[in-house]
C-alpha cells in the first residue's frame, strides 16, 4: 500500500509541518508500519515555472534555439536549448525551468539518475550564453507514463498556461513524499488513503476531515434505467449501482491526475480516473458498464457454468468455472465479478451513458478466482481482503459527486442497493481494567476513551459497551481494544517487567534427559574430530536409486510433498544418507583433502494411515572420508555408545553371516554400503543402527573418489528401549592384582573374531577383565584361507590375588571350548 | 697395616675424586668394597689380629671404611649432576615447532545460536520440547485461529502433504500441543525445524528453524513480554542494545509486536547489516489469543499467557556475520571449521 504525504495532509489538518522522518517513525510505532518513503523532490532545487517569450534560431547550430523565457522576474532568462518540440518563432508555453545553481534529477540519456542528481550551472553552447534549462519530465526524476500529454520526446509542456514564477514542483505533484506501508492483513481498511489517514490522525492526536459528498443525481430514478439481481448472494453480500447520463469524456483537472500520478495510476479521462481515484480513496474498487451495451437493462449477478469463456477488457479470452461470479446483462455475461470487466461492455469515449458498479464481493472467493484465472487486478487485490460492504455506498456516492463536481455527466437519481443483510455495529464490552491487567499498564479511563475515538469507536455509556464501526471488522474482543489503546499509549511506554507467575512448579527449566542424550553424542563425536552438518528434510526420489535401494524396499514408502518445489524437494526422508553423502562429495569437490561430518536430524517414516502423523525418528548420522578406516569409524560409535553409558553388550553383527544372524536375527545387507564391509548394530539384542563402506558404485554416483564411512545410529531407539544412562557408580579400584595370559590361534577367514572373543568371556566365569587381540596375521607361514589371532588375556579378582589354581582351570576350558569349535591353538 | 689402610684410603679417596662417570665410580666400589675388593680382604685379615689390638684396628678400619663411602656418596652426587646437566643439555628442544593437536570437530553455528538462546531462557525456568515436523493441519493452522480460508495460509506457502497434513510452517503449533496437555504454568520454548514453500537464495531456505517461546500463568501481561525479551536480547547481543516494539498482526496473539533491536555492528547508527536502518528486526511476540487459549480449554478469566518466535538462521546469521544463508545448508568443512 503507497500513499502520497499530501494527500494524507489534506485530510488530517494540523500534520502539514510534520517531516518525512517523524512522519516515518510515529505510524510506524502506532502499527502502520512504513517500509520506506520516496521524496520525489529530493534533488530538485531551483525550478519554476517558464513561460517562453520568444524563441529564435541559434547562429552557429542547426540543433539549437535561444530561447527568452518568463520565469516571474523582471528580466526574462535566455535559455539554449536542443529540446525537438521547440521551434523558432514559439512563444506562450508553459515550461519547467530549471535556473542557474539548480538540481535536476538526471539526464535524459537513459541511465539511472545519480545518486545526488546533477547540478545545473550558466554555461555557453556554441558561443550563446545559456542561464538554465528547460526541462524534460525525466530530469525531473518523473514517470513520463503518468503524463499522458507528454509528447515523449522534449521538454515538458504544461496543457495549460501556468503564472511564471509559480512552483512547477507543486503542479506536477512532484512536491510530495511516498510512502510504502506493510498494512497487515487485519487492517483492510488501511487499504485506502481514507483509513491511513485515521491512522494518522488518531497517531498526531488531529483531527480527521474526511471528504463530504453531497446529495447526487437529477429527479430521475435509476430503477427505472436498469434492474440488479443478485443471484449468488453468498459471494456478493451487496450491489450498488447508478447510473450516469449526458457523459461527458474529457480530461481530469489537474488536482485529480495528481492525485492518482501519486499512487503510479496514469491518468486516462475523467469517468476512468475518478473510479481509479475513489478506489484508492476509499478502498472499494469500482466498475463502469457502458448502458448501452446492456442488454435488456438488466444486471445479474451469478456464477459461471463449468468451461465457459469471457473476454475481458485487455482483450484476453478467460476459461471460466462455476467457482468464478460474473456480471451478466439480459443476455451474456459483461464482467467478471471483482477481477475485471469485460471488453463487450467497456466505456469507450462514445459513452452516452453508463452505469457505476459498487459492490462487496466475497473475499476468499475472489482471490480464489483471481488466482486460477492468474489475473491478479489491482480491484481483485482489494476485494480479497473482504472489504466493508457499508464502503460500497459510500464510494460509489462520492464518485457521482465527482462526475458533478468534473461536469462528467448528469447523475441520474437513486441508487439500485442489493443488501439484504446490513451488517451492525458490533459491540464490545467495556473493561478498562482487563485492559490495563492484560498490558501490565495503569492507563486511565479517561486517556483510554481518547485514544479510541479518532478511531470511530464510540462508547455507549450507559450499557458499557463500545460500539465498533462496520469498518473494523477486526475488533471483535477484549484484547483487540486492548492492543488499540496500547497501539496509541505506545508499546515503549509500556514498562518492562518479568513475569512472577504463581509458582514455578511444573514450569522448572533445565536440560531434559532427551536433550542431555543429544548433547553427549555432540560432544563426542566432535571430540572425535566431526564436524555438525545440516541438510534438508525433503529431497527427491531418485534418491533410492542412488542408494542402490531395490523396488521392493520398504524405506521407499515415503511422506510425499503434494506441492513441492520440485522434484528434488518432493519427499520427506526416510533414512539420512543421501544428506550425508551429498555434504562429503561436496567438500570432495571442492578439494578438502578430509572431512568427518555428522548430523543429528530426524527421518520421516509413514504409517500405514496417511491421515496420521509419520514416525520421526531422530538419527545420528556421521560421515567421513580421508582419513581413517572402518575400524575408526566403529571406535567412534564405540565411543558414543560409551559416553551414553551403554554398558551392555554392542555387537557388530554382518549381515548375511551365521554371526550376524545370531547376534541380530533376520537382517539384510544395506545395498549403499559395501557388501563385505557393513555391519549392524546391535545393543542387547536389539538393532539400533547400522554402519560400514560406502558402496563403490555409490561413491561413483556421487562424485567421491574416495574411500567414504558412514554410521547411522537410531537415537529414538536408545530412548524408547531405556538403553541410555547417565547414572555412574563408584565400583572401588582392583585391590589385588591381576594375571595375563596370551593365546594364539588359527581360524578360517571367515570365522569372526567376535565368535572367540564370546568363547573366552563366557569361560573366564566373570574373572575377565579385559581380552585384547594383539596381533592379527595372515600370509606365508599360515594355511591359504586361515589367519592367525593372538590374544592377551587379563584376569583379576576383586576378592583374592589370583593364583596358577584359578587360572588354569579357565585357560583349560577355554583351550576346549575353541578346539571344540575347531580352531587349532597354537600353544 | 694402619699405614696399608692409611695408603688405601688415600688413595681410594684419590681415585674417586678423579671418577668422571658413574661407571668408573662403580669400579673404584667394587674394587675397594667388593666381595674381593681391598678393603674387604683387609676386614677378612682381621681374624688374624691379635685380640688386644682388634678394638683399636676395628675403629681404624671402619674409619677408612666410612671415608671411603662418605667420598663415593659425594663423588655420586656430583656425577649424577654432571650426568643430569649433560642429559638435560641433550634434550634441548625447539619449543617453536608445531603443536600436535587432535583434531576436533565443530558444531554446526545454527546449533551454537540455539544453545545461547536455551540458556538463556533455561536459565529464566523455561523448559525446552519439541513437536512433530510433519504435522496436522489443525495444530498448524486452525487451533491457532488461523481459519481455513485465511489469507495466512496463502502467504505461508505452505507444503501439503494432503489435506489434513502440512510440513509445519512454524514452530506455533507446540504451543497448542503444550497447552493441551492442561498442566499451568507453562514456560516453555521449543527450537525447531520450519517449512515454507521459498525457493533458495542468500536469505532464503525452503527449510529453516524457529524457536518458538511461551509462558502461560496467572497475571501474565504484555509488560512480561517486553521484560523477558529484553533480559534475552541484552544476554544474546550486548547490555547495550536497545529493543523497539512495533504493533503488528499475527491471528494467534493479540495484542502483536515485532521486535527490532539496534544494530549491534554499528550501535544504531545505520551501516551494511541493518541497511542502514540501525534497527534490525529479530522476532514476532504478542500476547497469547484468547480465541487459542479457550480452544486449549485454558480458563481465560484466570490465567494469561504470551508467546514468541524467532528465527534461528536470522539470529545465527547476525551474530556471526555471515552473509549468505546457504552457506549453513553446504557444510563446507571451511566454513564448519570456523565456529
Amino acid at each position: 500500500m503507497n500513499t502520497s504525504l499530501n494527500w494524507i495532509k489534506s485530510l488530517v489538518p494540523g500534520i502539514e509541518n510534520v517531516t518525512d522522518e517523524a512522519y516515518r517513525d510515529a505510524m510506524t510505532l502506532s502499527g502502520t508500519k512504513v517500509e520506506c518513503f520516496e521524496r520525489l523532490d529530493k534533488n530538485l532545487e531551483k525550478i519554476v515555472t517558464g513561460r517562453i517569450v520568444s524563441v529564435e534560431r541559434h547562429p552557429d547550430a542547426d540543433k539549437l534555439v535561444v530561447c527568452q523565457v518568463d520565469v516571474g522576474e523582471s528580466e526574462p532568462v535566455q535559455i539554449v536549448t536542443g529540446a525537438p518540440n521547440v521551434h523558432p518563432g514559439d512563444s506562450g508555453q508553459s515550461v519547467v525551468v530549471v535556473l542557474d545553481g539548480g538540481r535536476v534529477a538526471g539526464g535524459h540519456d537513459g541511465e539511472a539518475p545519480p545518486e545526488n542528481g546533477i547540478k545545473i550551472k550558466k554555461g555557453k553552447l556554441r558561443g550563446v550564453e545559456s542561464f538554465g534549462m528547460m526541462c524534460a519530465l525525466e530530469e525531473l526524476g518523473a514517470d513520463k507514463d503518468l503524463f499522458p500529454e507528454d509528447p515523449g520526446d522534449g521538454i515538458y509542456i504544461f496543457p495549460d498556461e501556468q503564472e511564471p514564477g509559480s512552483d512547477a514542483l507543486a503542479l506536477l505533484g512532484l512536491d510530495d513524499t511516498i510512502f510504502e506501508y506493510e498494512i497487515t492483513n487485519n487492517r483492510v481498511d488501511c487499504y485506502s488513503v481514507l483509513g491511513v489517514a485515521r491512522e494518522a490522525a488518531a497517531t498526531f492526536g488531529k483531527e480527521f476531515i474526511p471528504p463530504q459528498v453531497p446529495e447526487t443525481g437529477n429527479g430521475e430514478k435509476a430503477s427505472d434505467y436498469v434492474n440488479v439481481e443478485v443471484k449468488d448472494g453468498d459471494l456478493c453480500s451487496r450491489y450498488c449501482a447508478r447510473v450516469v447520463k449526458n457523459v461527458n469524456i474529457a480530461t481530469s483537472p489537474e488536482w485529480l491526475k495528481r492525485r492518482l500520478r501519486a499512487c503510479g495510476i496514469r491518468p486516462i479521462n475523467n469517468i476512468v480516473d475518478i473510479t481509479n481515484f475513489v478506489m484508492e480513496e476509499y478502498g472499494q474498487p469500482m466498475h463502469a458498464f457502458d448502458y448501452d451495451t446492456i442488454a435488456g437493462k438488466k444486471i445479474i449477478v451469478e456464477r459461471a457454468k463449468d468451461g465457459e469463456t469471457f473476454v475481458t477488457l485487455d482483450g484476453n479470452e478467460r476459461k471460466l468455472d462455476n467457482d468464478i461470479l460474473m456480471i451478466c446483462d439480459g443476455e451474456k455475461q459483461i464482467g467478471i465479478a471483482g477481477i475485471m470487466g469485460g471488453e463487450n461492455s467497456m466505456i469507450t469515449d462514445d459513452v452516452k451513458t453508463l452505469v457505476f458498479e459498487s459492490a462487496t464481493f466475497d473475499g476468499t472467493n475472489i482471490r480464489k478466482s483471481a488466482k486460477r484465472l492468474s489475473m491478479r487486478t489491482d480491484a481483485s487485490g482489494k476485494f480479497e481482503k473482504g472489504l466493508d460492504p457499508e464502503t460500497a455506498l459510500e464510494a460509489i456516492n462520492r464518485a457521482c459527486a465527482l462526475v458533478e463536481e468534473l461536469g462528467a455527466g448528469e447523475v441520474v437519481g437513486g441508487v439500485i442497493d442489493i443488501y439484504p443483510e446490513p451488517v451492525s455495529k458490533r459491540r464490545i464490552k467495556w473493561e478498562p481494567e482487563s485492559y490495563n491487567k492484560l498490558l501490565g499498564t495503569d492507563i486511565d479511563e479517561e486517556t483510554m476513551k481518547g485514544y479510541l475515538k479518532p478511531l470511530e469507536i464510540e462508547l455507549d455509556e450507559t450499557a458499557g459497551e463500545l460500539i465498533i464501526p462496520t469498518f473494523r471488522q477486526d475488533l471483535i474482543r477484549g484484547a483487540d481494544i486492548a492492543e488499540e489503546i496500547a497501539r496509541f499509549y505506545g508499546y515503549d511506554k509500556i514498562p518492562v517487567t518479568l513475569p512472577v507467575g504463581t509458582s514455578l512448579s511444573g514450569a522448572i527449566g533445565g536440560i531434559s534427559f532427551d536433550e542431555r542424550v543429544k548433547t553427549t553424542v555432540m560432544e563426542t563425536a566432535e571430540g572425535e574430530g566431526f564436524s555438525q552438518i545440516l541438510t534438508y528434510s525433503f529431497e527427491s526420489p531418485k534418491v533410492f536409486d542412488k542408494l542402490l535401494m531395490p523396488e521392493s524396499a520398504p524405506l521407499r514408502k515415503t511422506v510425499v510433498i503434494s506441492n513441492p518445489l520440485g522434484e528434488d524437494f518432493s519427499i520427506m526422508r526416510t533414512l539420512p544418507v543421501n544428506g550425508m553423502l551429498t555434504s562429503l562429495a561436496t567438500n570432495f569437490n571442492r578439494r578438502a583433502p578430509e572431512a568427518k561430518l555428522y548430523e543429528l536430524a530426524r527421518v520421516y517414516i509413514p504409517g500405514e494411515d496417511p491421515e496420521k502423523l509419520p514416525d520421526e525418528r531422530t538419527q545420528l548420522t556421521l560421515g567421513s572420508y580421508g582419513e581413517g578406516d572402518f575400524f575408526d569409524m566403529k571406535g567412534v560409535l564405540e565411543n558414543i555408545t560409551d559416553a551414553l553409558g551403554m554398558d551392555g553388550k554392542l555387537t557388530f553383527a554382518a549381515p548375511d553371516t551365521d554371526y550376524g544372524r545370531e547376534a541380530a536375527g533376520d537382517i539384510h545387507a544395506y545395498p549403499f554400503l559395501h557388501p563385505g564391509r557393513q555391519a549392524v548394530l546391535v545393543y542387547n539384542k536389539a538393532v539400533i543402527g547400522y554402519m560400514g563402506q560406502v558402496h563403490p558404485l555409490v561413491c561413483e554416483t556421487y562424485g567421491l573418489s574416495a574411500d567414504a564411512y558412514i554410521a547411522v545410529i537410531d537415537i529414538n531407539t536408545l530412548q524408547e528401549k531405556e538403553m541410555v544412562s547417565f547414572e555412574e557408580k563408584y565400583t572401588g579400584i582392583a585391590n589385588f592384582p591381576a594375571v595375563t595370559r596370551d593365546i594364539s590361534l588359527v581360524a578360517a577367514k571367515d570365522v569372526p573374531a567376535a565368535v572367540i572373543e564370546d568363547i573366552i568371556e563366557a569361560e573366564a566365569k566373570g574373572l575377565l577383565e579385559e581380552c585384547s587381540l594383539f596381533d592379527l596375521y595372515e600370509g606365508e607361514q599360515i594355511e591359504e584361507g586361515k589367519r592367525s589371532l593372538a590374544y592377551n588375556i587379563r584376569f583379576r579378582s576383586k576378592e583374592k590375588t589370583l593364583s596358577d589354581e584359578d587360572i588354569n582351570p579357565l585357560m583349560d576350558a577355554i583351550f576346549a571350548k575353541l578346539e571344540e569349535n575347531g580352531f587349532e591353538l597354537r600353544k | 697395616m694402619k699405614e696399608r689402610l692409611k695408603e688405601l684410603t688415600e688413595s681410594t679417596v684419590g681415585k674417586i675424586k678423579a671418577a668422571v662417570d658413574a661407571a668408573a665410580l662403580n669400579e673404584i666400589r667394587v674394587a675397594i668394597l667388593g666381595k674381593k675388593g681391598e678393603l674387604t680382604a683387609i676386614l677378612k685379615g682381621m681374624k688374624d689380629v691379635p685380640p688386644e689390638e682388634k678394638p683399636e684396628m676395628g675403629r681404624i678400619v671402619n674409619e677408612a671404611r666410612e671415608a671411603i663411602e662418605t667420598a663415593l656418596k659425594t663423588a655420586g652426587d656430583r656425577i649424577k649432576n654432571i650426568e643430569l646437566e649433560k642429559r638435560l643439555k641433550e634434550e634441548v628442544i625447539d619449543v617453536t615447532l608445531p603443536g600436535k593437536k587432535n583434531k576436533k570437530g565443530h558444531r554446526h553455528p545454527n546449533r551454537i545460536a540455539l544453545e545461547e538462546v536455551e540458556k538463556i531462557f533455561i536459565g529464566m525456568g523455561y523448559e525446552v520440547v519439541h513437536g512433530p515436523e510433519v504435522e496436522y493441519d489443525y495444530y498448524n493452522f486452525e487451533a491457532l485461529n488461523i481459519p481455513a480460508d485465511h489469507p495466512a495460509k496463502d502467504e505461508q506457502d505452505t507444503f501439503y502433504i494432503n489435506d489434513k497434513i502440512v510440513l509445519r510452517t512454524q514452530t506455533s503449533p507446540v504451543q497448542v500441543r503444550v497447552m493441551e496437555k492442561g498442566k499451568i504454568p507453562i514456560r516453555m520454548i521449543a527450537p525447531g525445524r520450519v517449512f515454507r514453500a521459498d525457493e533458495v537464495d542468500a536469505t532464503h531456505s525452503p527449510c529453516f528453524h524457529q524457536i518458538e517461546g511461551m509462558v502461560i500463568d496467572e497475571g501474565i501481561t504484555f509488560a512480561d513480554l517486553k521484560g523477558t525479551l529484553e533480559v534475552f536480547a541484552k544476554k544474546l547481543f550486548g547490555e547495550n542494545v536497545a529493543l523497539k516494539f512495533r504493533p503488528h498482526h499475527f491471528p494467534f496473539t493479540e495484542p502483536s509486536a515485532e521486535v527490532d533491536v539496534t544494530c549491534f555492528k554499528c550501535g544504531g547508527k545505520g551501516c551494511r547489516m541493518c541497511k542502514g536502518e540501525g534497527w534490525i528486526e529479530i522476532l514476532g511476540c504478542g500476547m497469547i489469543h484468547p480465541k487459542v487459549l479457550e480452544r486449549c480449554n485454558v480458563d481465560t478469566s484466570k490465567y494469561s499467557g504470551f508467546a514468541f518466535g524467532i528465527g534461528l538462521e536470522r539470529i545465527a546469521l547476525l551474530k556471526y556475520e555471515i552473509d549468505d544463508m546457504r552457506l549453513l545448508y553446504e557444510n563446507d568443512v571451511r566454513f564448519l571449521g570456523q565456529f
